[in-house]
């Protein structure tokens, strides 16, 4: 990787929040490069759906700049942030559960304008997901947890990102379905997609990333290569259930 | 689902027997007032009908009789279910009932009667280009409505949003009283008076028995319905709409702009208590300050029987409404003997609310909520 000579698309620069006088994130460096596999792991309440969020403009940061671009973005709203290219696959889904699938996908393009481009993400979602295609009319929230996850993916590729945040893509999903969920995320960053995604499933997310970093209680403690904090005795004890 | 959901074989208390009783009360007056209603058709001089008529016989309801009670409740119960819809949307994307919306309708009411009068000054209002200028006083009393609205939400509700529920809902029982007493101080107290309607219109038309005017409040309440439901199902700021109504956080993250579609929701639905405003002037030919309350309250009454936040259920709670209020009185308490049922027709409004809200709490069309789906 040779990191240094890119400009980040995402940056954090000593990012601090608080949720009211809580102090969540605390002094947090982050940065993503184009057409990475990044991972962020952490124990629960350790700030990771903070961070996503804090990227995408959903939660303001007390002091510190968030970086798009090179651009600070700090008060620019959610859509100038999506319009730009980043968008979530956000915690639990969140589907619009009373609209029908159909519609989800389509609000997923709602910036955008190439009815041609819309329709190509389309099809190119309906190819990945088949099972999506099936129940375009169905509403959302009707549907299993799996075919949740998927057209909670298909809505946030129909914005046709450069960088995709996932917040635990994997939650609830069987055994069987999170292998075909990593194999899926991997298929969407051979199309040349960043991807910024926070797991609990440590060694399945680090064995398909670049780099990665773990957050306790809102720091960075450990910020390294994929392959470095597989092997770290640290992470190897508190979170790949190793004694 | 919640705790609210009674667990089977679970010992009744005494607040449930009440309301058990209640419902066979009124579920078992209506059953037979309606077969009073069917014997007296058929036999004005029925035993039944001799007890509940203090031993004379009853009088039938005649066929045009019966029909203009249905005609009268679907024009009524077609501008309740307009007004219903705005505070059904208002509840849909920011969960609290917005108790100034009768006053948007009386602003349109309002509005409709300065323009009339204007233009009956002219000579146009009882003229041949009587259709242009309706068309022009409904447009004008619309948009003036449209903008109570949104200057009510950005003045008095945009400054609460994040707090707690109950703060906006008080806030908007305060704008109703302003909204009631700046029309006073700017038009006095008194009812005001809408210009006789063309001939034309106060006719009946032969064979199907309908009041003109009657039918074009029917036919412009269903346009402004079904150019409303298109608006919120098939276009890209109804699907906006939905969308904030069910999550703002994640609409958000779409792209949409929070702030802008909860404008967009406050003035299509000061738009649809508008056009009511102006219809209602147009039938009733009178305004004053507090005309928006009796029918504020009975739309609320509508959103709440159809189930609040649903559309559909908006506009038929209305329609069902108006038709209830307009039939029971001949239909069901006339029959069971009740001295000048025609008074109690406020009373028939609500006594349907609590029966809705006895036999499903959430309206006829309403979903059970989460408390996780609201904002
Ligand atoms: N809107 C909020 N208001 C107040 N506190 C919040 C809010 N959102 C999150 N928090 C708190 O901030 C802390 C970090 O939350 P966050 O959701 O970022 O954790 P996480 O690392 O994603 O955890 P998990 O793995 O359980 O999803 C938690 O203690 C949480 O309770
Ligand atoms: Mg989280």
């Amino acid at each position: 990787m040779s990191n240094a000579t890119k400009t980040p698309i995402l940056e954090f620069r000593n990012i601090n929040t608080h949720y009211g006088a809580v102090h969540i994130l605390k002094d947090v460096n982050l940065a993503i490069y184009p057409g990475e596999m990044v991972c962020l792991l952490g124990g629960n309440a350790s700030g990771k759906s903070t961070t996503l969020k804090t990227l995408l403009g959903m939660v303001t940061p007390t002091t510190g700049e968030v970086v798009l671009d090179g651009e600070v973005v700090n008060d620019k709203p959610t859509s100038y942030r999506v319009e730009r290219g980043i968008t979530m696959v956000p915690e639990n889904r969140r589907l619009f559960k009373r609209l029908s699938v159909g519609e989800n996908l389509q609000l997923g393009a709602y910036l955008r304008n190439d009815k041609d481009g819309i329709k190509n993400d389309l099809e190119r979602i309906y190819d990945m997901f088949p099972r999506v295609k099936e129940r375009l009319t169905q509403k959302a929230g009707t549907l299993s947890g799996g075919e949740q996850q998927m057209v909670a993916m298909g809505r946030a590729l129909m914005a046709s990102p450069r960088v995709l945040l996932m917040d635990e893509p994997s939650m609830g999903l069987a055994p069987a379905l999170v292998q075909t969920n990593f194999e899926l995320i991997q298929q969407i960053h051979e199309e040349g997609i960043a991807i910024f995604m926070v797991e609990q499933n440590a060694n399945m997310a680090l064995s398909i990333a670049d780099r990665g970093w773990v957050l306790q209680t809102g720091k960075v403690v450990l910020d390294d290569t994929a392959d470095a904090l597989l092997q770290n005795p640290d992470l190897r004890k508190s979170y790949l259930g190793e004694a | 689902m919640t705790a609210a959901v009674k667990v089977k074989g679970a010992r009744r208390t005494g607040v449930d027997w009440f309301l058990l009783f209640l419902r066979v009360l009124l579920i078992g007056l209506i059953a037979i007032g309606l077969l009073a209603f069917i014997a007296q058709q058929i036999d004005p001089n029925n035993w039944f009908a001799r007890l509940t008529h203090d031993g004379e016989a009853a009088s039938r309801l005649s066929w045009p009789q019966f029909r203009g009670l249905i005609v009268t409740g679907l024009s009524q119960g077609a501008m309740y279910g307009l007004i219903a819809l705005g505070y059904s949307m208002v509840y849909g994307v920011l969960g609290f009932i917005n108790f100034a919306h009768g006053e948007v309708f009386m602003v349109g009411a309002f509005t409709g009667f300065i323009m009339s009068n204007k233009f009956d000054e002219a000579g146009w209002w009882d003229g041949p280009i009587f259709i242009p200028v309706i068309l022009i006083t409904i447009l004008v009393s619309t948009l003036v409505a449209t903008a109570t609205a949104v200057i009510m939400e950005r003045v008095a509700y945009r400054p609460l949003r994040g707090s707690p529920r109950l703060i906006p809902l008080i806030t908007s029982i305060g704008v109703s009283f302003f909204i009631q007493n700046a029309v006073i101080l700017l038009f006095g107290p008194g009812a005001k008076g809408y210009p006789p309607n063309p001939d034309w219109l106060e006719e009946t038309i032969p064979v199907v028995g309908i009041e003109v005017k009657k039918l074009l409040v029917i036919v412009v309440a269903a346009i402004s319905m079904a150019g409303l439901w298109y608006f919120v199902e098939r276009t890209k700021t109804g699907k906006a709409m939905r969308a904030v109504a069910e999550d703002k956080e994640i609409a958000s993250l779409m792209g949409i702009d929070v702030n802008k579609t909860i404008v967009t929701t406050f003035a299509v639905g000061g738009a649809m208590a508008g056009i009511a405003g102006i219809l209602w002037g147009i039938l009733f030919k009178s305004v004053i300050a507090t005309t928006g309350f009796l029918p504020g309250i009975k739309a609320f009454t509508a959103a709440v029987v159809g189930g609040v936040g649903n559309l559909g259920g908006a506009m038929a709670g209305g329609v069902s409404l108006g038709s209830a209020e307009a039939l029971a009185p001949l239909m069901l308490l006339e029959p069971l003997g009740v001295e000048g049922p025609s008074q109690l027709r406020d009373a028939v409004v609500f006594t349907l609310l609590i029966l809705v809200l006895l036999v499903k709490p959430t309206g006829l069309f309403g979903e059970r909520l989460s408390s996780e789906d609201r904002a």
